[in-house]
């Protein structure tokens, strides 16, 4: 438990106490609907150490990177990167299955958005 | 060598539980100079303070060296001790043994063997004390308040009530400040006019008061009781003592189209302008920037129909010179922009409006007449999303790090004047923390839940998306409920931080008066002198020392003029004789001195130094103000020559501490 909150808290270098629960984050994020745990939910459950909850939870996946939450923050809390820094332990644990860039291109949709493809990249090549 | 008492306090156990008081006095009564040690539980008390003075007469000291508390606490209790018994009171000098030992060692050898050593320098430092007397200088009895809100014409008027002139400078064309764009007050729902005005005319009418409107200050110079001011009174087109105010040139004139500043803009106004109908003095303005007779050399169509023959287009800008015994400063503060918050759509819908234009929007005199109505079609808003914390609390660098203090009230008050007057507006307030500390202040925001049944949601509003068909769409989240809400809404309105005006920099540097990373000035002790700057004879009153509405603002302005009061009730005060000095034999007007001075207390002159026989030589020398230095040192620093020394803080005497440290 307490490792799996180191780790993530390293990886993604957010420090959740600066959080002040104002809910910005939530407020802002486009894929709220679709995720069952929100920003402001993944800044509170890291800080209580319950990461094995999130990484089980779809929502890791839900979460487009665009990076709203980051912006809007009033204390540079960074949301976002504790989403990807949850993601990043789970396939850590799957062991070295990540994206390879020469995968990609067969992998490429014409209509997908430049910027989702870099998400992805992002994603899934760590 | 003198004769030195050592005196060591127990504070109670703040000293005694981490230094062995005992052997400290046990071994500083063994120095050299030493003809007396003690220790005792409270050395500030009577009964302390009566063995330090009976110890003076019995062992005739000649030094005295007291073991406690910071000498910013107690210096200046000890030095009264020894007086009385007749020592002069800077043969005193105070080891501090509990800030910078007891309170932060643990361990009781250590912290004892520190005390000692700090006892030690104490005592090698009194044996080189000179006697100092502290010099006189007088005091104008005149003050100056820099700000014309509610801050400074509450502080004007108290000092005016004790019987001292005052003068009032204010950069807009009347007094009066935000109070008078604001239409009720919180929590009583008092006419926000209807109070200040009355006040505004009392300065105006007392004969005490002198008002410098549309007059900024330019220089300052001097010291406490003795300061010199340049207030330039910028040029207004129309002669005062003239102008009676009729409002014909402001209704005459041809440009219409200027922003409206006591409007913030929403609506427009002459080019000639009295900024609103109460205005002080009443008295008219050419704003030169879009008048056409300054544009284009044709029009004078006001100069014409002025009856009283006030407008003079020649006027020009002039400058007073005026002494004041004191200043303060009362420089408010406006809200922040909030165009960086692009995610509300300040700046793509006249619907999404700042906390303040909205109480123009409420406000009779305001851009709508007091009707509640979108600025973009005049419609009544059926829906109203107020977001708290625009720009307050935020590290982000967008905006404050600050709590700006006043918007949870004044927002309350907002929301429920709408359910008041409009009962089928449906009313949100997104609030982070609802903060109410205050006489009534919770009642009232609770009354506009309970009462008025407005919505108050916990969570804050990510975005703010204008719509085709003129509503506003509002994306935010309900913590609470956990679920994000979307609420189309006709009026957003955002409660923005609110920050120092930004005079006030400049001015803290004319008055070499601190401020903080935000721009509020200082305050002389957080707690203890909360109006009074660490600059003598500089107090500070309003919103420019730190977010405050109405009610604390009016008490510290009373608290600002009684500490104003008490400064010009004196005939001459006594200075701090711990100043520079500058050894004439070794200065060779370098002018270093001069540059590093925050008080700009020396100044140079030529000092004849021939001796008969070798014929003339002049010098240029540095003399030091002793009423205008405040002790702070940075010359004996800086001077390459070693000239400058500061008294009771000589180079030899802290070189005298650090051998004695040392050894």
């Amino acid at each position: 438990m307490a490792d799996l909150k180191e780790q993530v808290l390293t990886t993604s270098g957010v420090n959740p106490l600066k959080c002040m629960r104002c809910g910005k984050c939530s407020g802002t994020c486009p894929s709220y609907d679709s995720m069952e745990y929100h920003p402001h939910q993944f800044v509170y459950m890291v800080e209580k150490g319950d990461i094995e909850t999130l990484m089980k939870s779809e929502s890791i996946y839900k979460c487009l990177s665009c990076f709203a939450c980051i912006e809007r923050c009033p204390r540079s809390v960074e949301p976002a990167k504790l989403v990807e820094a949850v993601r990043l332990t789970v396939i850590r644990q799957q062991g070295q299955n990540h994206l390879k860039p020469h995968q990609i291109p067969a992998m490429l949709d014409e209509e997908l958005p430049q910027q989702a493809i870099v998400s992805a990249f992002r994603k899934y090549s760590k | 060598m003198r004769r030195i008492g050592v005196f060591v306090c127990h504070c109670g156990t703040n000293i005694a539980g981490t230094v062995d008081v005992k052997a400290v006095a046990e071994t500083l009564g063994k120095e050299p100079a030493v003809v007396f040690s003690t220790d005792y539980p409270y050395m500030c008390s009577e009964a302390g303070q009566n063995i330090i003075k009976e110890a003076i007469k019995e062992h005739k000291l000649e030094g005295v060296v007291v073991c406690s508390c910071s000498p910013r606490m107690h210096e200046a209790t000890f030095r009264k001790t020894v007086q009385a018994a007749g020592l002069n009171p800077y043969l005193l000098e105070v080891a501090n043994i509990r800030e910078q030992c007891s309170w932060i060692h643990k361990d009781k050898t250590e912290g004892t063997a520190k005390a000692i050593v700090l006892g030690r320098a104490a005592i090698a430092k009194v044996q080189l004390n000179t006697p100092l007397i502290a010099g006189e200088s007088p005091v104008v009895k005149r003050a100056l308040v820099i700000g014309g809100g509610i801050a400074g014409i509450q502080t004007a008027l108290d000092i005016a009530d004790a019987g001292y002139e005052v003068d009032i400078v204010e950069k807009q064309p009347t007094i009066g400040g935000k109070m008078t764009q604001i239409d009720k007050t919180f929590p009583t729902l008092d006419c926000s006019s209807c109070i200040l005005t009355p006040k505004m005319v009392d300065c105006a009418q007392n004969e005490k008061i002198t008002i410098y409107s549309y007059s900024e200050v330019e220089a300052v110079t001097g010291f406490v009781g003795n300061f010199s001011v340049k207030i330039r009174r910028k040029a207004r087109y129309v002669d005062e003592t003239k102008c009676t105010g009729c409002g014909v040139c402001t209704e005459k004139c041809p440009v219409k189209n200027v922003p409206n500043e006591y409007n913030l803009g929403m609506d427009n106004r002459h080019a000639a302008y009295i900024p609103f109908a109460q205005a002080i003095p009443n008295v008219a303005v050419i704003d030169a920037a879009h008048c056409n007779k300054f544009k284009t050399g044709k029009c004078g169509l006001c100069q014409k129909l002025c009856s009283a023959g006030a407008i003079n287009y020649e006027q020009e800008d002039t400058i007073i010179e005026e002494k004041y015994g004191a200043i303060v400063a009362a420089t408010g503060y406006n809200p922040i922009s909030v165009d960086k918050y692009d995610e509300f759509a300040y700046s793509q819908s006249k619907d999404v409006v700042t906390s303040l234009e909205f109480e123009r929007i409420l406000k009779a005199d305001g851009p709508t007449e007091g009707h509640l109505q979108r600025m973009s079609d005049g419609k009544q808003p059926k829906t109203i999303v107020f977001i708290q914390c625009v720009g307050s609390r935020d590290t982000s660098g967008c905006g404050k790090e600050y709590c700006s203090k006043i918007c949870c009230m004044y927002t309350a008050k907002h929301a429920m004047y709408c359910r008041e007057k409009y009962p089928d507006t449906e009313v949100y307030v997104f609030y982070i923390d609802v903060r109410t500390p205050g006489k009534n202040y919770d009642e009232f925001y609770r009354r506009a839940v309970e009462q008025y049944g407005v919505h108050y949601i916990k969570g804050m509003v990510g975005k703010v998306s204008p719509k085709a068909d003129g509503t506003l769409h509002v994306q935010a989240s309900d913590l609470i409920s956990n679920e994000q809400l979307h609420i189309s809404a006709d009026m957003v309105v955002l409660a923005a931080a609110i920050e120092p005006d930004k005079s006030a920099r400049p001015l803290a540097t004319m008055l070499t008066a601190s401020m903080d990373t935000n721009d509020f000035f200082t305050e002389a002790h957080a707690k203890l002198r909360p109006v009074e700057s660490p600059t003598a004879g500089v107090f500070l009153s309003g919103v420019c020392q730190g977010p405050k509405d109405i009610p604390e603002t009016v008490a510290q302005a009373g608290a600002a003029a009684s500490k104003v009061i008490g400064l010009l009730a004196k005939n001459k005060l006594s200075c701090n004789p711990c100043v520079s000095q500058s050894n004439e034999a070794m200065c060779n007007g370098c002018s270093t001195c001069a540059n590093v001075c925050p008080y700009g207390a020396i100044t140079y002159e030529d000092k004849d130094f021939s001796r008969r026989k070798d014929g003339s030589m002049i010098r240029r020398v540095a003399v030091v103000n002793e009423a205008v230095c405040q002790g702070c040192g940075a010359c004996t620093v800086a001077c390459p020559s070693g000239a400058m020394d500061l008294k009771g803080f000589s180079t030899s005497q802290i070189m005298a501490e650090v051998d004695a440290i040392c050894k």
